[in-house]
């Protein structure tokens, strides 16, 4: 698949914007987070998910009816997403205003049922819209990589981790050095997202399932081997940059080598030296480090997603199986 | 009604009439323009509705070049419909036709990412997508003869390898044809249901090939060459 970066670009941005405001609803009750700090976080996640939004609707080649997407809620994962992502907004809105009308009492917010009531909602509608994300992609039978539960709980996992990073680097940037506790379930987030990730890696390098689509079922010649003579077409057109990209074997491999180390590995171990030393300074540091290794690992992630994803119309164009 | 094509890869000489007719016939239609970019450059690009791509099935000596057109399927579970968000793409449910409404359409690609046969093609200029519609300007149009009121590329074949029809109706050409020469559908795993039908190459008897004789000494081929010559 080609990979646009208009798609990539919202993907990572929304999703880590996202993953910022599911931390602040955690961190806010539990972890004693001061409101201005709060609030900075809160504001970042917000330009961050709609800089991600206005970069979605950049790679739609009729913008003007960009408006329709909210039409097929019941049928199409996209509108599903476009929806949740708007409605997203009322909830993040109050949220915000509540922790910038609490002022220097953050732990007035806390013990307010309807604060609670607000961050709760902010929680499952930015978890939601993150699944809707991933479903946009599962939900497509014609991409074998892109056709199973992983790519949700993928998509999910890398903004959670991505957010948790993102939250410690901005934190400790606004003066808030981040808790042992706070490191801890950053730690914890990312190892899971590592896990999921790799899992899906794991699954992808597996040999073929007898149902997969082969050059022999999409031509229905099924009894002899079919070779691609001629596509009928001297130049590309839109099925070939659309869905014709490709990449070597050994550079896909060496991409989800560099995909790991970047979004999950190096962040873990700058996190467990925090463990060590965390006066501010080291901790501002090493807080940013992680995560524009994990920002940079995600956007190749991203990438790598698209560019390794062989849709089956490329059998049409002679490869053998997809 | 369930409107569709058949396709007989038996006759299908792979000449591209059919394409070129589709091309003209829609390009100044109800769906139209089919835009070309860089139609004169060295280049050239543009929007189709049917593709015909060529392949060689099974090996020496057994081997066989297949042409195949493909344009949409109009499948009864067209994937392309349900992902759509904005509603622009839909099914008729009166006779099947998969269309997108272009003053809907956003041109976002995710109908195409979900079309496995590669039926649907934005057009860049127009930043809609676009795609078969059975031509549908052709086969309601009462001012047409009655045996015009078919899809142009039917209408044009010279090989008469597509025929056009209905496929709930158990008398039809097309449902006739595909029962008697067991028609295929194209990657059944996927689960679309594809109406239109593809007609295996008939089998045809085997014939007998023999190895051209190499390394014959010069002096033997002159004196076999002789013999034959002089025993006439």
């Amino acid at each position: 698949m080609h990979p646009a970066f208009s798609v990539i670009f919202f993907t990572v941005a929304s999703g880590a914007g996202y993953g910022l405001f599911i931390m602040l609803t955690l961190a806010l009750p539990t972890l004693n987070l001061d409101a201005h700090t709060a609030l900075m976080i809160g504001i970042a996640a917000l330009v961050l998910v709609t800089l991600g939004l206005i970069s979605s609707v950049g790679h739609l080649a009729n913008p003007k009816n960009a408006w329709r997407a909210f039409s097929r809620f019941r049928t199409s994962w996209l509108s599903r997403e476009g929806v949740f992502a708007i409605v997203f907004y009322a909830p993040a809105l109050i949220f915000l205003y509540g922790l910038y009308a609490a002022g220097d009492t953050p732990a007035s917010l806390v013990f307010n049922v309807w604060w609670s009531l607000v961050s709760t909602v902010l929680f499952i509608l930015a978890l939601v819209t993150l699944f809707s994300t991933g479903m946009i992609y599962a939900c497509l039978k014609t991409i074998r990589l892109w056709h199973t539960p992983l790519v949700p709980a993928n998509y999910v996992a890398m903004a959670l981790s991505s957010g948790v990073i993102v939250f410690l680097a901005l934190s400790a940037w606004l003066g808030q050095t981040p808790s042992f506790g706070q490191i801890n379930i950053a730690l914890i987030i990312v190892s899971i997202a590592l896990l999921l990730k790799w899992t899906y890696y794991f699954w992808a390098g597996r040999p073929q399932e007898a149902t997969r689509s082969t050059i022999n079922t999409a031509t229905s010649f099924s009894r002899a081997t079919v070779r691609l003579l001629d596509v009928g077409y001297t130049s590309g057109n839109f099925l070939t940059d659309e869905f014709g990209y490709q990449m070597s074997a050994h550079r896909i491999r060496s991409l989800r080598f560099v995909v790991l180390v970047l979004a999950f590995i190096v962040p873990i171990i700058l996190l467990i030296t925090l463990f060590a030393n965390s006066s501010a300074p080291v901790t501002m540091t090493t807080a940013t480090v992680a995560a524009v290794s994990a920002i940079l690992g995600t956007f190749i992630e991203r990438w790598l997603f698209f560019a390794e994803a062989n849709h089956v119309v490329n059998l049409y164009h002679g490869r053998q199986s997809a | 009604m369930r409107l569709g094509l058949v396709i007989d890869l038996d006759t299908c000489v792979g000449c591209n009439a059919c394409a070129v007719a589709c091309k003209q016939w829609n390009t100044s239609g109800t769906t139209g323009p089919l835009t070309d970019y860089n139609p004169y450059g060295k280049d050239p690009s543009g929007v189709w509705f049917n593709r015909i791509r060529h392949y060689e099935v099974d090996d020496y000596p057994h081997n066989k070049t297949v042409h195949f057109p493909m344009s949409c399927m109009h499948c009864e579970d067209a994937d392309c419909v349900t992902v759509c968000p904005t509603g622009a793409s839909y099914k008729r449910p009166e006779d099947g036709i998969v269309l997108v409404d272009q003053d809907k359409c956003m041109g976002c690609n995710y109908c195409a990412w979900a079309c496995p046969y590669g039926a649907r093609e934005l057009d860049r200029e127009d930043g809609v997508m676009k795609k078969c519609t059975l031509c549908i300007d052709r086969i309601y149009d009462e001012q047409l003869p009655e045996e015009e009121r078919q899809p142009a590329c039917v209408l044009t074949c010279p090989a008469h390898a597509r025929f056009f029809g209905d496929f709930d109706d158990p008398d039809s050409q097309v449902s006739q044809l595909s029962r008697e020469r067991s028609g295929q559908k194209l990657m059944p795993e996927l689960g679309y249901n594809p109406v239109n039908t593809y007609l295996p190459p008939r089998q045809t008897p085997h014939v007998e090939q023999h190895e051209v004789e190499a390394d014959i000494p010069l002096r033997t081929k002159v004196k076999d060459w002789v013999n034959r010559a002089i025993n006439r």
